[in-house]
């Protein structure tokens, strides 16, 4: 029957299909890898060979990563069917937190400050989300009433700490995550570890399909696949240590926020696919009303998502701080709609029950793109926002297009 | 007779002000399908939820093997024995065949995380049981057809060794060629010893189906006896009227708005 199928002659687009399948991407994710490449292509040609250049991408990687990681937590809150539109405010009263522990409660530069006030922020993150999630789950007031509320208070309680003054300096070893970079030795340790880690998944699920008497694909695309994301890997890590600290030859390699951002990615990628919690998020989306008959304690899931997405504005809001070396009130403004924006654009449906969280750094990585590379070209800040509008509205109006085609 | 695999006795359930279940009572023996008939608003639904362990009741007892149980969820429900097949399917479309038949219960691998692949290979031998020609495990649920979803919620049940089935309308969303299909399903079912109750609008099925019928009205119990002991016209006359086969009312079902 299959073979049948096979000789029929087919059209362009459905053996790009088969192919996608064959590797196990979904069509929606290699077009949104193509914009990307189209974006980065168009705006190497407009800015004369500057936007790919190791220090445009390096900024790049950086200016992308609050958003990206915020936007992993994001997926998992819209899959199930809620929304988070407290991160921004969040994120500004969690740093003036930290900011505030680490020169009023600590001494400033104290051996321990930094990662003692890192806790404090990541445990203040995951309780504000997780209050947040209970006033949800318990009482079934919408998620967007309640985050709406959460924008409204978390700004104004971060007002209360410091009467609305910018806490800064900060200290200098905290610092280090907002514009630190690991070095080129240590890159290619990361970028090694990391594909040393994919090759042995890969290993393992092969082995293991192979012991159930499933079907797998042949050795060679396999081994093609993982070539090509160890070729990824080492070219991202090149370009990283490309770009040298200043009057040196030494490259700067990953930025530590972008470090993060891969390990909290990987994290993230692995609850959403492979944890009990995570195949709950996206069931629970699907059909709520399943997922209370199948025995899952829904309430909780919904709290967990909540407190995971504050424990992970807590992490946005160390990077942030730590880049300016300063704790202002005006931090992480809007960020809450960039972030949603990303997920959108990266394949999340408002309606719940779809969306990747590979999709949303994709997402985010795009509109960054674009963004970067508008000031680049020397575009004024009103015309970019209308731009990106014209960018979210249009990958929407795709998914749509896209999913009706699908069925 | 055997000892009774279910016994709900003298169940009762409020929402608010609406009595919806009232003083219903009903026996199950292994291997037997019992028909439970009545209007929309009967009480059907209501009165199955107490067993599957999505309602509790307000009061009256359910007994397993003779034994008193609380049924407080679903969960409670499961490790009984007791599986539920809803109106509604209860699938969760975006998910596979596997994720959705493991939902709630899935199989894990040592360190903790989904074992996929275990869930594929159990999916598909129980799948084979139900539906040989059953292909679409990678797509989600919601490209599958009717009958394909309905096999789906079924394999839900059989894959943790149900020893009884509540099917709420197995066959009310379904064609004619999968109807029967299901039809034929519940055969297979009751020759292993699972014991099931259904809900079914459809008389035809009803009578070619079960071994014994339960009709209830306005949240009451009308009459339970042996398929064999009455015809579709005095069933839907008790359906309709809650008139017992011999034309008098039951207790407490005539209602000024019925004379
Ligand atoms: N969750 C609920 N809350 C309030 N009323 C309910 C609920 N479920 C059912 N009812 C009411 O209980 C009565 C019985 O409903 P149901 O058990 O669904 O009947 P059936 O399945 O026989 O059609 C109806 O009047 C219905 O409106
Ligand atoms: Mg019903």
């Amino acid at each position: 029957m299959e073979r049948t199928a096979a000789e029929r002659p087919v059209s362009v687009g459905e053996r790009l299909r088969q192919v996608s399948q064959s590797v196990q991407m979904d069509t929606r994710l290699l077009a949104m890898i193509g914009a990307v490449v189209a974006i980065w292509a168009f705006f190497e040609i407009a800015s004369g060979g500057i936007f790919l250049s190791p220090r445009n991408l390096w900024n790049l990687s950086v200016q992308t990563s609050v958003t990206a990681l915020l936007a992993t937590g994001m997926v998992l809150i819209i899959v199930s069917r809620n929304i988070d539109l407290s991160i921004g405010s969040l994120l500004a009263f969690l740093g003036i937190l930290g900011g505030f522990v680490q020169t009023e409660v600590l001494p400033l530069e104290g051996t321990h400050s930094w990662w003692i006030s890192i806790l404090v922020m990541i445990g203040a993150g995951a309780l504000a989300g997780g209050m947040q999630g209970w006033l949800i789950a318990r009482f079934a007031i919408p998620a967007f009433v309640v985050t709406l509320g959460g924008l409204m208070f978390w700004r104004g309680a971060g007002w209360l700490f410091t009467q609305g003054r910018t806490v800064t300096p900060l200290d200098t070893t905290y610092s280090v995550f907002g514009g630190g970079s690991i070095g080129e030795s240590w890159s290619w340790v990361v970028g090694a570890t990391g594909f040393a880690l994919l090759a042995l998944l890969t290993a393992w699920k092969r082995q293991r399909r192979k012991a159930l008497g499933f079907q797998v694909k042949p050795a060679s695309v396999e081994l093609a696949i993982v070539a090509a994301v160890g070729a990824l890997i080492a070219a991202f890590v090149a370009t990283m240590n490309g770009y040298d600290f200043p009057r040196t030859e030494d490259g700067r390699g990953i930025p530590v926020p972008v470090l993060i951002l891969i390990v909290v990615a990987a994290v993230m990628i692995y609850v959403a696919n492979m944890t009990r919690f995570g195949r709950y998020i996206y069931g629970y989306g699907g059909n709520p009303e399943a997922a209370q008959l199948a025995g899952v304690n829904t309430r909780r899931v919904v709290i967990t998502s909540f407190a995971l997405i504050g424990a992970l504005t807590a992490i946005g809001a160390v990077i942030s701080t730590a880049r300016l070396n300063a704790a202002p009130l005006s931090i992480g403004n809007l960020l809450e709609l960039q972030v949603i924006a990303a997920a959108v654009i990266g394949g999340t449906s408002l309606s719940g029950g779809t969306g990747t969280i590979l999709g949303a750094l994709i997402g985010a990585l795009l509109m960054q793109s674009l963004q970067n590379g508008m000031v680049l070209l020397g575009v004024q800040s009103a015309p970019q926002q209308m731009i990106m509008a014209g960018v979210l509205i249009f990958a929407v109006w795709f998914d749509v297009i896209y999913q009706k085609r699908r069925v | 007779m055997s000892q009774p695999l279910v016994e709900m006795n003298n169940i009762h359930k409020r929402f608010g002000g609406i009595h919806a279940v009232e003083d219903m009572s009903l026996e199950l023996h292994p291997g037997e399908v019992v028909g439970l008939l009545g209007h929309n608003g009967a009480g059907k639904s209501t009165f199955i939820k107490m067993l599957s362990g999505a309602y509790q009741v307000d009061s009256g007892e359910i007994l397993i093997d003779g034994q008193p149980v609380q049924i407080r969820n679903p969960i409670d429900a499961k490790e009984l024995g007791i599986e539920t097949i809803y109106q509604t399917l209860a699938l969760a479309d975006n998910l596979d065949t596997a994720a959705n038949i493991f939902f709630g219960r899935e199989i894990l691998t040592p360190w903790g995380a989904l074992d996929e692949p275990a869930m594929e290979h159990a999916a598909i031998g129980v799948m084979k049981r139900l539906n040989p020609q059953f292909r679409k495990f990678h797509d989600p649920v919601s490209n599958l057809s009717g009958g394909q979803r309905q096999s789906v919620a079924i394999a839900r049940a059989l894959q943790f060794n149900a020893r009884i089935i509540i099917m709420d309308e197995p066959t009310a969303a379904l064609g004619p060629h999968e109807t029967q299909m299901v039809a034929d399903l519940i055969k297979a079912l009751k020759k292993e010893g699972i014991a099931i109750v259904m809900i079914s609008h459809d008389l035809h099925d009803v009578f070619d189906l079960s071994d014994r019928i339960a009709v209830m009205k306005n949240g009451r119990h009308v009459w339970t006896g042996a398929t064999t002991e009455t015809d579709k016209d005095q069933v839907l006359q008790m359906v309709i009227l809650g008139k017992l086969p011999d034309g008098s009312y039951a207790p407490g079902i005539l209602t000024s708005e019925d004379a």
